[in-house]
């Protein structure tokens, strides 16, 4: 019977299914059990009838949300930033891993490497204090324009220059980070391609675009599809950014999905329907990209995430 | 193969060391702030150079109790919280890194899948708040106990330990809890050091969920306590210190107290930086998701 021989290969597991179990309490209690709560979009919050008694109101929440326009500055915002990621952000780390490389010296190597990296590690709370301290109107920005004779400028409150101000606010933490992949990837390029270069007599800059690239360009590759499935993801979209970095004089510019939701739901007290409905929109979405993006990466011949 | 340094050189180490100092100064201002006296910064148009040595910032700061109750919040939360990463993750990988165990393939799809589709905030609030976890410690704990990224890794590295090991510790008797704490987990120690110290990172970061969920001051910790700070440092300062402190407000130098603050929270970061940059190989396989 096979039914028996499952059975008493579970009594032989039985030791593993208690070690697994807390781990999935947790992803039911809090991945599946949020799920639930996502038929939310298709009702009319009640609090004192719960998520199960509320009233079920069809696409309601959805037709509200389509009619206002904060929902949709919120949603080209996400995109407009999204894409401004890839373009001004994805490249940096490629760029300074492949300059790294050029450094001979280990030891500076290092030093650069992990100056770079140590902002990654700070929470934006902190990054979002120290940036009012240098970019505020009395920071270390405007002491020195104004030594120089310049306006003061206050780039935290001004909506033509806060996309760049996020861009680059993230690539100040993030590139060092971002580029121990690619150094990695550059470490396993043999050492021999580089010495018969040099005695063919080409120069470090046809070294780097005929051996280094080609080196390190299918990690790219790859990462770069990553990056766009991660787009609209809560960490790649930079919802802890965004949120400890804007204010309302920006909002037309910077407020994404995220902190609509979030804002509309615990500032305004708008009902959790709607809300939900405009998260379950941008998960749909993230979820289209992440799909696609691993298919597409494993298509590539690497294992994407998943 | 040694080279002379050629102009490229010293454009390559010039442009470099130019991001370097972009990388650093911020910090440097911040910490010159969190000590100045505000007398002489105001003297200056361009406080660069430090001319004073002043702890009246931090002296007020610490003379607030909220900042006790903060301090010791994120200790808990850090220290509970990486315990509980550590072990329920050690433990769910190490029993999905067995092929053999019926149901393992459904386990995987069903933690996979929440790495591409969530709830969203609404939904999540919600099941919290129904949870009874609003105010609790465990807000902050057990929502992150899980990162799948690491789970992933743990799982691949306990895959490269040899089988005989675990089947021969086996034969003389042990069961597989034993085979994990007594074997398997000194075999990959550097990795689970690598991980522990990340987790810890993140729990001291945390501050999302307390915002979500902690609706009380004494709850709060660092890292909210900080951004309550940055937003409306009189505020805090006169909810802080009580009507007998008022009279003092007028001496506060606001952006002093948020310095201090600042660096306060950010010390015990750069306190693991030295061992944390031992373990950026790890970031290679972390680095490619991005969390």
């Amino acid at each position: 019977m096979k039914n028996r021989g499952l059975l008493r290969r579970m009594v032989e597991y039985k030791y593993f299914y208690l070690l697994v179990a807390p781990m999935l309490v947790y992803f039911i209690l809090f991945e599946y059990v949020p799920l639930y709560g996502l038929m939310l979009a298709f009702k009319e919050f009640n609090f004192a009838k719960g998520i199960t008694g509320s009233e079920w109101i069809g696409l309601a929440n959805f037709e509200e949300i389509f009619r206002l326009d904060d929902f949709w500055v919120a949603f080209r915002n996400t995109i407009i930033i999204a894409f401004g990621r890839l373009i001004f952000e994805f490249p940096v780390p490629i760029i300074i891993a492949m300059l790294l490389n050029e450094v001979r010296k280990a030891r500076m190597k290092k030093f650069y490497q992990v100056v770079y990296t140590f902002p990654h590690f700070l929470s934006w709370v902190i990054i979002g204090g120290i940036l009012i301290n240098f970019l505020g109107t009395f920071g270390v920005l405007n002491q020195l324009l104004e030594l120089l004779g310049f306006e003061k400028v206050n780039l935290l409150v001004d909506p033509d220059s806060f996309r760049a101000l996020i861009f680059g606010s993230s690539l100040w933490r993030d590139m060092g980070w971002g580029t121990i992949i690619y150094l990695a990837a550059i470490a396993g390029i043999n050492p021999a391609l580089y010495e018969a270069a040099s005695i063919d007599g080409a120069n470090r800059l046809k070294q780097i675009l005929h051996i280094t690239w080609p080196g390190i360009a299918g990690t790219v590759a790859v990462l770069f599809i990553l990056n766009v499935g991660a787009m609209m993801s809560s960490g790649g979209g930079g919802f802890d950014q965004i949120f400890n970095l804007y204010n309302p004089a920006v909002y037309e510019k910077a407020d994404i999905l995220d902190t609509y939701v979030y804002r509309r739901t615990f500032a305004v007290g708008e009902s959790f329907g709607t809300s939900t409905a405009v998260g379950l929109l941008k998960s749909v979405i993230n979820f289209a990209l992440l799909y696609t993006a691993n298919r597409a990466a494993k298509r590539l011949g690497q294992e994407g995430i998943f | 193969m040694k080279q002379r340094s050629t102009v490229a050189d010293y454009f390559i180490h010039a442009f470099l060391m130019l991001l370097a100092v972009i990388s650093i100064s911020p910090f440097y201002n911040v910490i010159i702030t969190s000590f100045a006296d505000p007398a002489a910064v105001n003297e200056q148009s361009f406080y660069l150079i430090p001319t004073s040595f002043d702890l009246s910032s931090y002296e007020m700061l610490l003379k607030g109790s909220y900042i006790g109750y903060s301090v010791m919040n994120s200790l808990i939360v850090t220290l509970a919280g990486t315990l509980v990463n550590m072990l329920v993750t050690t433990c769910g990988a190490y029993a999905l890194s067995k092929k053999g165990m019926p149901g393992r393939g459904v386990m995987m799809s069903g933690i996979i899948f929440t790495m591409l589709f969530s709830g969203g905030l609404i939904p999540f609030y919600l099941t919290i708040k129904n949870l009874h976890m609003i105010n609790t410690y465990s807000a902050m704990i057990l929502p992150v106990a899980v990162s799948t990224f690491f789970l992933i890794v743990m799982i691949s590295q306990f895959r490269t330990i040899p089988r005989d090991l675990e089947e021969s510790a086996k034969i003389d008797g042990a069961n597989d809890i034993y085979i994990l704490f007594r074997i398997v987990i000194p075999i990959v120690k550097p990795t689970m050091a690598a991980i522990t110290l990340f987790y810890a990172v993140a729990r001291w970061n945390e501050w999302y969920y307390a915002m979500l969920f902690m609706t009380e001051t004494k709850m709060y910790p660092m890292q909210l306590f900080l951004r309550n700070m940055l937003l409306d440092v009189t505020k805090m300062a006169r909810d802080d210190m009580g009507a007998a402190m008022v009279a003092q407000l007028s001496q506060i130098y606001p952006d002093g107290l948020k310095m201090a603050s600042v660096v306060l929270t950010m010390t015990p970061i750069m306190l693991v930086y030295p061992f944390l940059q031992k373990h950026f190989a790890a970031g290679v396989t972390l680095g490619a998701v991005k969390e």
